[in-house]
Order: C-alpha cells, then structure tokens, then sequence
C-alpha cells in the first residue's frame, strides 16, 4: 500500500514537473492550442455546412483535431527532454521506470485534453454542431481518447528520443496503432450528436476505449522499460 | 545443409508455381453458373476466379509471417539477442510484399465480383490495417537508425495487442467463403487439388524468401559490428 503511494506521489512529481515547466514557457500548450483552432477554422472552410453533413462530419474533424495536435505535443514534451539532456538524469532517478512512464503520460494527458477544452467548443461554436448535447459522455470519451493517445505516445516518443528523423516516424508508428481508439472516439461521438442519439452504442465504444486504455497502460509499463534505454 | 536451404525452396517454389499455373489455368473448372432459363448467371465470375489461388495462397502465409514477426519481436525484447530481431525483421519485409499481393489480388477479384475496388468490409479493412502497421515497422527499422530495431519491435507488440480491438471493431464478416466451414471445405471438389498446391508453392516462396532474407541481414548486422570493432580498435579510419 505504500508502494503504491509512493508510485502515485513520483508519477505525480514528475508529471508536476513537466506541468511546471510549460506553465512557465506556456510554449507547447499556446502552439498546440493555436494549432487546433486554427484546423477548426480550416474544418468550416473545406467542409459542407448543412445540419446533416456537421452532423456526419464532427466527430471526424474532434478526433483529427486530437490526434494532430497530440502528436505535434508529444514530440515537442520529449524534445525538451532531449534538448537538456534531462532525460537521462530522468532515467537514472532512483524511482522504478514505471513512475517515470506514468508522470511523463500524466502530463501529457494533461496537454491533449487542454486542446480538446478548446478544440470542442470552437467546433461547436463555428459549427454549430450539437457536441454539447450530452455533455458527460462526450467528456468521458475525449478523456479516456486522450489517455490513450498520452500513453502509447509516451512510450514511443520516449523511444524516438535520440532518432535523427523523429518527428516523421511518430506518426508513422503511432497512427496504425490508435486506428481503434480512433474508431471508437468518432463512433461515440457520431452516436451522440446523431439526430436521434443512440446511448446503447456510444457506451459500448467507452467501454471498449476503456478496456483499450487499460490493455495499452500494462503493456506500456511492461514494455517501457525495454524500450527506452539510454 | 544450410547453404542449400534457400536453393532448394527456391527451385520447389519455382516448380511449384510452374505446375500451378497450368493446374490451376488448365485442370481446375471454370467457375460459371447458369440461371433457370439456361443462360449464363450474371455472377459467372468465369476467369476471374482463378486470382483466388492466388490471393487465398498469400493471405494464408501472411498471417504466418505476421506470426513470426510478433513473436521474433517479444523474443528479442526479452532475450536481446539479435538473431531474433533478424527473423522478425526479414519476416515483416516477405510480409508486406505478402500483403500488398493480398490486398492488390483482393482488389482485382472485387471489381470483377462486387463491381467495386474497394470495399470497408470487415476483413478488408482489418488486411489493410494491419499491413499499415507493417509497413510502419518497416519505415522505423529502416529510417530509425541504431535503435530503429528496438522500436521496431516496440511497435510489432503492440500491433500485435491491438489486433483483437481491430477485430473487434469492424464487427461482422461478410467475406466470400469464410463461413463457419471455413475456405477450404466451401470450395467444389475440382478445385481443391490446385488450391492446396498453390498454397504449398507459396509457403516454399515464403520460406525461401525469409530465409536469405536473414542471412543478408545476418550479414549486414557482422559487417557493421566488424566495422564499429575495427574503428574502436583503431584498425579503421
């Protein structure tokens, strides 16, 4: 039980200290935030504007929105690390690597889910699109969509660290792998914005995003510390 | 015994594929229907079905080749040892050429079967996934330098986890002959002899392929390592 306190009270130091950092600098946060808004803008200019077509088409557009920016966030997290060198001081903290893992997708959580603060009502707003119509589902799944990213993100951005060509490759290995937490974010999104909303099927897909979720936090931590060696 | 390995499933692949072609062109029926009027069935698929053998002959060693690269991948996290990094690797190279026959015979077949290229069925769309998540291995091994094998086998296991979610989210399957009866036993009698002759041709290819795919990267791997004992040694410049 202390063990596990413990494990919370370092996962939470080191989340703390890369919120801390960008609190300061606000660099990533301001960039990806502008960035979001700025493909919603894009989203209202290259996309049909009747009721039916925002209808079929918002829940693509919040899940794009996350996926870009997520990646575009955690490459720029890691980078910093790298820039500093910090990350080897990070891996040689005497704390198990699985603290470091957790604090580092805790931040970047953090990160993904203040573009989608922005990123949702902006679509919305411009859109005129009902995504506020059931506002606790639609909150449960971009938070459990930006878990998932955080968490796959981080042990593969963590890996790419030292790699020349980084910043292609992210995407590359991130995106085949989030294909089915894409498919159910804009699954349950689309049931709930849809005309008639069908509750069944959007709790099936947050339920199936939460045993994602779970599936890919094991093996992250167990794969982890394998990957990222310095 | 093991310089002989990839000549002699080379030449057996190659009489294989040789015997196939006439067997399937020559010996195997037709496939064609007629309708109550006597006339020939708009469904005839006639010479269209013969990419089946084809297709169904790599789809089959695909999903081995995916096999062997997963567990290649696990192996050589746990065990370090780079001989199974080199058959994971070789394997997910034979298995995207695999996949892309699959998808590109696929493609073909539909257009004469279904009247479109492309079609999100569930089996389609997982083949498709799936080989994204291949050619993304091959991408990292290839563009991300010394660690690219480590992640790259990061990647093939956790590909290798999501795979139930895939299957899981395209829901039902609609695919020609993949019912509880499986492929084989939904196919006439005349045509199973070329089938499993075409499967068994394709699987000497596979294995003639993966093997002198590792040994070249067997060999890349020594050189490099010589070359990097030769630099800290100071022999080369």
């Amino acid at each position: 039980m202390a063990d596990l306190m413990a494990l919370f009270r370092h996962a939470a130091r080191v989340a703390w200290k890369d919120l801390r950092i960008e609190l300061r600098s606000r660099e990533i946060v301001y960039t990806m935030v502008f960035f979001g808004a700025l493909l919603v803008v894009i989203y209202s200019f290259a996309f049909p504007k009747d009721d039916r077509a925002i209808r079929g088409s918002v829940p693509g557009m919040l899940w794009v929105s996350l996926a870009f920016t997520g990646t575009i966030g955690l490459g720029r997290a890691f980078d910093r690390e790298r820039e500093n060198d910090t990350m080897r001081a990070l891996l040689l903290a005497p704390v198990p690597r699985l603290e470091v893992f957790l604090g580092k997708a805790l931040a970047t959580t953090a990160l993904v889910l203040a573009v989608a603060v922005v990123c949702t009502p902006l679509l919305a707003v411009f859109l005129n699109a009902p995504l506020f119509a059931y506002p606790g589902q639609l909150i449960l799944i971009v938070v459990l969509g930006a878990i998932g990213i955080a968490v796959v993100g981080s042990v593969f951005a963590a890996t790419l660290l030292k790699v020349r060509s980084r910043d292609v490759l992210l995407p590359v290995i991130l995106y085949p792998l989030l294909v089915p937490l894409f498919v159910a974010g804009t699954s349950c999104t689309a049931a709930l914005v849809a005309e008639i909303p069908n509750f069944d099927a959007a709790w099936y897909w947050i339920q199936f995003l939460g045993i994602y979720d779970a599936v890919f936090l094991v093996l992250s931590i167990w794969v982890f510390e394998s990957l990222v060696i310095e | 015994m093991k310089k002989l390995a990839v000549p002699l499933f080379a030449t057996l692949a190659a009489i294989g594929l040789a015997a196939s072609v006439y067997v399937v062109f020559f010996v195997a029926p037709l496939e064609y229907s007629f309708n109550e009027a006597g006339k020939f069935n708009g469904s005839s698929l006639f010479l269209n079905q013969k990419i089946m053998y084809f297709h169904v002959g790599h789809a089959f060693w695909l999903i081995l080749a995916v096999v062997v690269s997963g567990a290649g991948s696990l192996m050589f996290l746990r065990t370090r040892d780079p001989k199974w990094d080199d058959l994971a690797s070789s394997s997910t190279d034979v298995a995207v050429v695999f996949g892309a026959v699959v998808l590109v015979t696929g493609s073909i077949w539909a257009k004469a079967a279904w009247d479109v290229w492309w079609q999100w069925e569930p089996r389609l769309t997982l083949s498709l996934l799936l080989w994204l998540v291949l050619v993304g291995y091959v991408l990292v091994r290839r563009f991300a330098g010394a660690s690219g094998d480590r992640i790259a086998s990061g990647m093939a296991i956790f590909g290798m986890i999501s795979l139930p979610f895939l299957y899981k989210m395209v829901g039902q399957d609609s695919h020609p002959a993949a019912g509880g009866n499986g492929v084989v036993a939904t196919l006439p009698p005349g045509e199973r002899g070329p089938f499993w002759l075409t499967v068994a041709s394709f699987l000497c290819w596979y294995i003639a392929l993966v093997i002198s795919r590792v040994q070249s990267t067997r060999a890349e791997r020594e050189v490099r390592e010589l070359r990097e004992r030769g630099l800290d040694l100071g022999v080369l410049q």
